[in-house]
């Protein structure tokens, strides 16, 4: 070591003679609040691969005492489940494309095309952000009723590619106000139309927007809850969270039958999770909230 | 100036002709997400209006006009009111606990953990912290609807392990359900303050702190006089946008206890939930939702006024 990083090392404040004792304390306790918060997934996966005979004998803080699937087969003879993970992916899929699709084409026109009343435009979109589903959800039942869509996946999709279409929309605009402009005059001297600008210059330079926004609708369409338990109310057409609502309202439920019910819902979501962890950090503190 | 200025209302130089012909081009952008709104949002929330100044049960049945009779009838309804008793007691699992801890749980990771123990801890911490908030709000109550059960839930099997005699009927007691459900939320809700907070003090000049260091300035200290001054403005959002999810938490009451027992955990989302799709009474579930609406925007227009004077200074 050169005298110069000891003396750095001297001066850093880890050995400015602060008491370790602190930190380890404050260590201990950080991660003993990480167990705290982490224990109920560990129970749910633990408990999932018990038998009923089993959890009675021992309660729910015992390891199992032999690797045991029985909960999993009770579950999925009352959930039809690969039906439910299915409608999850093909409604939070739908939304997500169709959300993009309609924000980029909106942001579009408020940011380049810099439309009259923009202004006004945009803050009526993030309003119908806010506007709490419950204002909406008995018209929109009445209008699903309506149009034969009530109780099938496409009146939830095309609710929510709306209403996650206004919140993009909000924000791309934002990103759009600040887009090179001479990027598009460029390409309009070379003669593209402004449907071909839209898609060669804006949309590539907006791609790592669109990829974070992406993960955020397919993660928000997935858990969203207020509006489909009213518009699936069949069992074919259901997402994941509303049979599992179906399902705890229907019957007394054996407690393995719950946490393996449990365990198989919240492993798409924490997969989902790890992949895209960066980005929904980041995306979380960029302001992409809601 | 030629005479087409004068023709040009408002004595405005007229636009180039290119960008006049584009502007209707534009608009055409605009048009899926326009007709979008009309018809998820606007129309649909004129219609809620319209229904809660009636009484109707719904369907083909008669709608008789009562002008505001449903909001009158509201202001006297005890169940209305219990409703938003118990969402004071959300705002506390969804507000105020998760942003006070989670201020101190992100001053602690950000000032102590990561500078003397590394990045690394600090982030896993952090991502379990993070991780409930990312579960389907009906998953959780699922989950939790084991944890909080009375005999051999998880919850009171800890209990009895640390010598707890006779531990809560969490979900089956009036005195104790409303309590049961806050646990479920401050987990739930912990760790977004966490992230944003975090974030918000990487931007916070790292000078500061040493300087305070170098004064041998406490971590309390520290936390007073710079961590909070700095944060206000991710303070503020935070708080309004938790205040949001508190007026409208529904799945976990929907799920955990069905606004029972003895409606101890009605909230006006669920009430009005009830009151269209269980009790049949339209008009009134459409004035309990146009309240809570009427709430909302009047939190997201001071979260608006807010950001554009905090972007304007």
């Amino acid at each position: 070591m050169t005298d110069k990083a000891l003396v750095h090392h001297l001066s850093a404040p880890r050995a400015k003679g602060r008491p370790r004792v602190s930190t380890v304390i404050v260590v201990t306790l950080g991660v003993a609040f990480a167990v705290v918060m982490l224990s109920p997934f560990l129970l749910v996966a633990m408990n999932s691969f018990k038998s009923n005979a089993d959890y009675s004998a021992n309660g729910p803080l015992a390891l199992p005492k032999a690797l045991d699937l029985s909960a999993f087969e009770r579950f999925l003879t009352l959930i039809d489940f690969p039906t439910a993970l299915w409608n999850s992916v093909l409604v939070s899929g739908l939304v997500t494309l169709g959300g993009l699709l309609i924000s980029v084409l909106a942001a579009y026109a408020i940011g380049i095309g810099r439309i009259k009343a923009r202004t006004w435009v945009v803050a009526v979109l993030l309003i119908a952000t806010m506007v709490p589903q419950e204002a909406l959800v008995y018209p929109l039942f009445y209008g699903a009723q309506a149009t034969s869509t009530l109780n099938t996946v496409w009146s939830v999709i095309v609710i929510f590619i709306v209403i996650q279409g206004a919140y993009g929309t909000y924000l791309l605009a934002g990103v759009l106000g600040t887009f090179p402009k001479e990027l598009i005059e460029a390409a309009r001297v070379d003669g593209a139309s402004a449907w071909r600008i839209l898609w060669r210059v804006v949309v590539p330079v907006l791609r790592p927007t669109l990829s974070v926004l992406a993960v955020f609708f397919f993660i928000w369409t997935w858990n969203e809850f207020y509006l489909p338990v009213v518009l699936l109310g069949d069992s074919s057409s259901q997402t994941i969270p509303i049979a599992l609502a179906t399902l705890r309202g229907q019957h007394a439920i054996e407690q393995t039958t719950i946490t393996a019910g449990s365990f198989l819902s919240l492993l798409p979501t924490v997969i989902f999770f790890l992949i895209f962890q960066r980005t929904l950090s980041n995306g979380v503190t960029a302001g992409a909230i809601k | 100036m030629t005479a087409s200025a004068v023709t040009t209302r408002g004595g405005r130089a007229p636009a180039p002709p290119r960008e006049r012909s584009e502007r209707p081009r534009y608009w055409a952008y605009l048009a899926p997400m326009a007709a979008g709104f009309l018809i998820i949002v606007a129309i649909p929330l004129v219609m809620n209006v319209w229904f809660s100044l009636h009484n109707w049960q719904g369907g083909a049945s008669e709608m008789t006009w009562v002008g505001l009779g449903n909001y009158v009838e509201l202001m006297q309804d005890p169940t209305f009111w219990q409703s938003f008793r118990n969402t004071l007691y959300m705002i506390v699992a969804i507000v105020v606990v998760p942003t006070l801890v989670g201020l101190l749980l992100a001053s602690v990771l950000f000032n102590l953990v990561a500078p003397r123990v590394g990045e690394r801890t600090a982030a896993f911490l952090r991502g379990s912290y993070y991780l409930p908030q990312i579960l389907p709000i009906a998953v959780a109550g699922f989950m939790w609807s084991w944890i909080l059960d009375t005999d051999g839930g998880a919850l009171n099997a800890v209990l009895t392990a640390i010598g707890v005699a006779s531990p809560p009927d969490w979900l089956g007691s009036a005195d104790v359900a409303i309590y049961g459900i806050m646990l479920m939320l401050i987990w739930l809700q912990l760790g977004y303050p966490v992230v944003i907070f975090m974030a918000a003090l990487g931007r916070v000049d790292p000078s500061i702190y040493e300087a305070a260091d170098v004064d041998g300035a406490s971590w309390w200290s520290q936390f007073t006089r710079i961590t909070l001054p700095e944060l206000k403005p991710e303070i503020f959002i935070v708080t309004l946008t938790a205040l949001v999810g508190a007026l409208k938490v529904f799945a976990p009451i929907l799920i955990l206890t069905g606004g029972g027992p003895e409606g101890s955990t009605v909230v006006p989302s669920y009430y009005a939930y009830r009151n269209f799709f269980e009790l049949s009474r339209v008009g009134y579930g459409a004035a309990i939702s146009n309240v809570m609406a009427l709430l909302i925007l009047v939190i997201a227009i001071g979260m608006l006024v807010f950001q554009r004077r905090a972007t304007d200074d």
